[in-house]
């Protein structure tokens, strides 16, 4: 069997994520280790080798990103975590809040001192009222114990660490747009280069990076980089929480190697589609990435599998739907979303989002022309590669896949002027 | 209290920064080195206590962060979560996003519609309840999800909503701390 690592404290009876039953379960040695045996340089070097990976999204490894960072300068510099999780699908990062916030803040202790950095922060979506709370008591809790702020136990290390709570943006989330935020502004992503870490938050060399990728660098600290990058194939390793939904018998989040494949974590861990019903479509990345179809269920869940099978890891949100679901219906609800949260700054975004939305919906309610598809495929073409962050090319290419393993159905609802599922649910 | 508004503000109603101390007010510009970066949460902080965001309060956080009063109306504009006219005393946030929507959550707002006698985005008559059709909560794996405050419900079928209704409206009446209903509001 698998051992976890990521939630194995979510198994221990009564764990409810305080200071002490983290310190009782071997927490917060990995930090007292790491201001014992290692510089920061030593650090950065043994995260890069065991080959981390991004865990928010793009899956940058970890260890190349902290190197970015110039050091010997005496500007400050900062450490973000990216707590926005919006990425319809996800729904990992929340838990790792909520139930074992100490692992998440040992993690931030680690990246901060390994970058040199003296104050960090977490940036968490507005709409996490409870995990906010969980978070900000966690922290003066370590404070308290002399954990988090100055000379953490007794070495010249310091950090201060602070919960800055969104307020409802889907595009905070991407990293520069989310530091914009934290400064106080509108959401708008910034044009890259510079990127993040050489000019970030307060134009300072910055390291954004997501919750779950924090929460390992504990674990590698603890047992090395090669025990990590074991698990997993050379360019993935690791762990990843995947969150299953949508239609299957046991939604929830799973942790699994990160090379499971899709068939055993749809069948085996979330138990199958409902009430026997056959699969149809498994979006594998949250909401912004290909569909993939019943042919791709061997392919594992790494990042180059994925990308072979054509489509993305994205943020481990596993989407599973089965034979009952309109794919116009689903391209109706995607594009209603990315329309929704375009920030508006690149025309070919703001505009073609709109169009996207307003097509889909047309042919979705029995009101389309045969023109539509091509006219679909026009406006994902213009909205790719165009734009100053990578939301456009988000909310074009689950459409074009769609179109791509499901064109009959788009014929079938144009031809027959209503959708043949009936469910305009 | 008058320390609070910044005196180029003059004798302005001080009542929305009022209700903060000073002290909190401090500790949150301590947290920055940039006092702009303050301005999210102290929106946060003038929206609980009033219920939206005032004229005056944007006018006072604008004085007091030596922002021109435009930034603050843009930044408020820009987040979903921030009212500028009053609405329910509690929001329902009911998510539409495609987990939920597989799974029913249209039929979910449409019972929720009828239970409450308004559409999504309105408010009930008797100003208690705000319908809001949102994006993914992150709670998926409970889908179709409801978020209430800090509490979450799910999975909520249609068959559900008169007694998360009924607890929902039981909570405002006691307007105690936290919730316990069958229907198992989790956080
Ligand atoms: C539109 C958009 C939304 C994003 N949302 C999130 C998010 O909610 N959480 C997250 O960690 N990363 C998100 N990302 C990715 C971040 O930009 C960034 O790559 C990530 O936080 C870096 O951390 P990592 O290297 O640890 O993954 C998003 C990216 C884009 C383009
Ligand atoms: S691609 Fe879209 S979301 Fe990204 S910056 Fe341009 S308009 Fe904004
Ligand atoms: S899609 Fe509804 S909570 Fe994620």
């Amino acid at each position: 069997m698998y051992e976890k690592i990521l939630t194995k404290r979510f198994e221990v009876p009564g764990y409810r994520g305080t200071l002490g039953e983290y310190e009782a379960t071997g927490g917060y040695q990995a930090i007292a280790k790491a201001l014992k045996e290692h510089t920061p340089a030593s650090l950065i070097e043994l995260v890069r080798r065991s080959g981390l990976r991004g865990r928010g999204g793009a899956g940058f490894p970890t260890g190349v990103k902290w190197g970015f960072v110039p050091k010997g300068s005496d500007l400050p510099k900062y450490l973000v975590c990216n707590g926005d999780e919006s990425e319809p699908g996800t729904f990992k990062d929340r838990e790792l809040i909520m139930r074992d916030p100490h692992q998440l803040l040992e993690g931030i202790l680690l990246a901060s001192f390994a970058i040199g950095c003296r104050t960090a922060y977490i940036y968490i979506r507005g709409e996490f009222v409870a995990g906010a709370r969980i978070l900000e008591q966690a922290v003066s809790d370590a404070a308290a114990r002399g954990l988090i702020g100055r000379d953490i136990l007794g070495s010249s290390f310091s950090l201060d660490l602070h919960v800055h709570r969104g307020a409802g943006a889907y595009i905070c989330g991407e990293e520069t747009a989310l530091l914009e935020s934290l400064e106080g502004k509108r959401g708008l992503p910034r044009l890259k280069p510079p990127f993040p870490a050489t000019s970030g938050l307060y134009r300072k060399p910055t390291v954004v990076n997501n919750v779950e990728t924090l929460c390992n660098i504990p674990h590698i600290v603890m047992r090395g980089a090669e025990w990590f990058a074991s698990i997993g194939t050379p360019k993935s390793t690791g762990a990843r929480i995947f969150g299953v939904s949508g239609h299957v018998r046991r939604p929830g989040i799973y942790e699994c190697p990160i090379d499971v494949p899709m068939r055993e974590l749809i069948f085996e861990h979330a138990g199958g589609i409902r009430e026997g019903r056959r699969l149809k479509a498994v979006i594998p990345g949250g909401s912004s990435v290909p569909v993939l179809t019943e042919r791709h269920l061997d392919t594992r869940m790494d990042f180059e599998s994925l990308a072979t099978a054509g489509s993305m890891a994205g943020s481990g949100g596993v989407i599973v739907m089965d034979e009952t679901t309109c794919m116009v219906r689903v391209g109706e609800v995607v594009s209603r979303f990315y329309h929704h949260e375009s920030c508006g700054q690149c025309t070919q975004c703001r505009e073609g989002t709109a169009w996207l939305h307003k097509t889909l919906r047309r042919i979705e309610e029995g009101r389309g022309r045969q023109a539509d598809l091509d006219l679909l495929l026009d406006i994902c073409d213009n909205m790719k590669g165009k734009t100053i962050c990578p939301l456009s090319d988000a909310a074009a290419m689950p459409i074009e896949s769609y179109l791509k393993y499901f064109r009959d159905e788009f014929e079938q609802h144009i031809v027959e002027r209503a959708c043949p599922f009936g469910t305009r649910a | 209290m008058a320390s609070l508004v910044d005196s180029k503000l003059g004798t302005r109603d001080p009542k929305p920064l009022d209700a903060m101390t000073e002290e909190t007010i401090q500790q949150i510009l301590s947290r920055y080195p940039e006092r702009r970066s303050a301005l999210l949460p102290l929106m946060h902080l003038c929206q609980e206590e009033a219920g939206y965001l005032t004229e005056d309060a944007m006018r006072e956080l604008a004085a007091r962060l030596d922002l021109p009063p435009i930034q603050v109306a843009e930044v408020a504009t820009f987040y979903d979560m921030f009212r500028l006219k009053p609405g329910g005393q509690r929001e329902i946030w009911v998510c539409h996003n495609l987990s939920c929507a597989l799974l029913g959550a249209e039929q979910v707002i449409r019972r929720l519609e009828e239970v409450l006698g308004v559409s999504a985005g309105e408010t009930t008559p008797d100003g208690l309840f705000t319908i809001k059709r949102v994006e993914c909560l992150a709670a998926c794996g409970r889908a179709p999800a409801i978020q209430v405050g800090p509490d979450y419900y799910g999975p909520v079928s249609p068959n559900d909503i008169t007694e998360l209704v009924d607890t929902l409206r039981k909570q405002l009446t006691v307007c105690n701390q936290s919730s316990s209903s069958s229907l198992e509001a989790d956080r």
